[in-house]
């Protein structure tokens, strides 16, 4: 945003300064969109205020819906349009050298697990798998222990298939389709199967113990499903280089 | 009276000591101990009005141990300057705590906890268990946390949240091993 002063326009002053137009334009080429809007020193949410907002939708969506299936993809779609948003805003705050959007089906997962996790739940994923099962090699699992959105809740046992992190599902399918790859991205709860057996590490991450399974009842895997042109896509870039 | 019907069951804990009650047993307790409350309630109310003492401070006690009654006499709280600004006697905000806290006999003790909402949470101790209240005051914040924040529990309903169940478990073995 700061490129469209003037390059005369004598720049030496602190602080803002008011251009023709009489917006202000920051000096230091920081704009609205890099940081923030709420000022506190960690820029951080209440997590509670944050609980409140996610039960309410929870049970918005619930009071609309006949079944788990159809919850769980109302929840979806609340996150997608997040997604969408979130990935343009933090490539935009990326240094301007490193504001490609990720270009193959790794480096999108690892800015998913890296960028989008640390910024809305201020730390990394746990883990980033890639189906071992030869039939599906469209299959990839981002595995977070215990998901910022479930902290507080518990699913009644006659639901046990919903994960209300269907919600960051959402968030996560539309990074994936704004960075122009289509998927599908579902949510599961894997409380006492450990997940470890069945997927080999990919791009360096994974390998930690599978055993674990009984220390996070609340673990979930995000299945990443994508489009078969876009695997399509990634074997002719991968042919090619 | 309100909040007279705020009960729940939260999990039961029979680690060697107490009994298992049965649902019904827990409703009648409460029930029971709510009357309790509420006879406590009125309690330094009526030697007060008995003993004629000076209005003021009848009204002072009255207002803050049950707003929303009005002088018997018939003329409106507000007239004495305990509580200014409100008509007809009736407080907006919520009654604060007030009334039986703590029942002791030999064999255990018992301590009621009262949220500003008017939810009781009444916690069976031995008798020489120390800081009571700082582990009520916890159960309150699981309670907060794991209950109210979960989507998928009913108001006035019984608690079935397994999070919570698991936390205030933990979080009891925590006490009785300390």
């Amino acid at each position: 945003m700061s490129n469209h002063l003037p390059a005369s326009g004598g720049n030496g002053s602190h602080g803002a300064r008011a251009g023709d137009s009489g917006l202000r334009y920051p000096s230091n080429g920081k704009t609205i969109y890099h940081r923030p809007l709420n000022r506190t020193k960690t820029a951080e949410l209440s997590k509670a205020a944050f609980a409140y907002l996610f039960a309410e939708m929870v049970s918005y969506a619930q009071r609309r819906v006949t079944g788990i299936q159809e919850l769980e993809k109302r929840l979806n779609l609340q996150g997608h349009p997040i997604g969408l948003k979130l990935l343009d805003l933090l490539l935009f705050r990326e240094p301007p050298r490193s504001q490609l959007r990720p270009l193959n089906i790794i480096a999108l997962l690892h800015f998913i697990k890296i960028n989008i996790w640390t910024h809305l739940f201020g730390r990394q994923a746990d883990r980033l798998e890639k189906s071992s099962n030869p039939d599906t090699p469209d299959e990839f699992m981002i595995i977070d222990n215990e998901p910022l959105v479930n902290a507080y809740i518990s699913v009644p046992k006659e639901m046990s298939q919903l994960n209300c992190a269907a919600f960051a599902a959402g968030i996560i399918e539309g990074v994936c389709d704004g960075a122009g790859f289509p998927a599908r991205v579902t949510a599961h709860t894997v409380g006492d199967t450990a997940g470890g057996s069945n997927g080999s590490g990919s791009g360096g991450t994974g390998g930690t113990g599978a055993a674990d399974g009984e220390m996070w009842p609340g673990r979930t895997v995000f299945l990443v499903k994508f489009q078969p042109e876009v695997l399509e896509r990634e074997a002719l870039i991968g042919n090619k280089s | 009276m309100p909040g007279a019907n705020t009960y729940t069951q939260g999990p039961t804990f029979h680690e060697g000591g107490l009994n298992k009650l049965s649902t019904n047993d827990y409703l009648v307790l409460a029930g029971t101990f709510h009357g309790y409350v509420s006879i406590s309630h009125l309690l330094p109310k009526t030697p007060s009005y008995a003993n004629n003492s000076p209005k003021k401070s009848v009204h002072a006690i009255t207002a803050r141990l049950n707003p929303v009654k009005s002088n018997p006499d018939g003329r409106p709280l507000s007239n004495s300057s305990t509580i200014p600004g409100v008509p007809g006697g009736i407080l907006t905000r919520p009654e604060p705590p007030s009334g039986l806290e703590v029942l002791e006999s030999e064999n255990f003790r018992l301590q009621c906890f009262n949220t500003l909402t008017g939810v009781k949470f009444l916690l069976f101790t031995d008798t020489t268990q120390t800081n009571v209240d700082v582990i009520i005051r916890r159960i309150y914040e699981l309670y907060s946390d794991y209950v109210m924040k979960n989507p998928f529990y009913q108001l006035e309903m019984p608690i079935r949240c397994d999070m919570f169940d698991r936390k205030l478990l933990s979080h009891i073995r925590e006490v009785n091993n300390r």
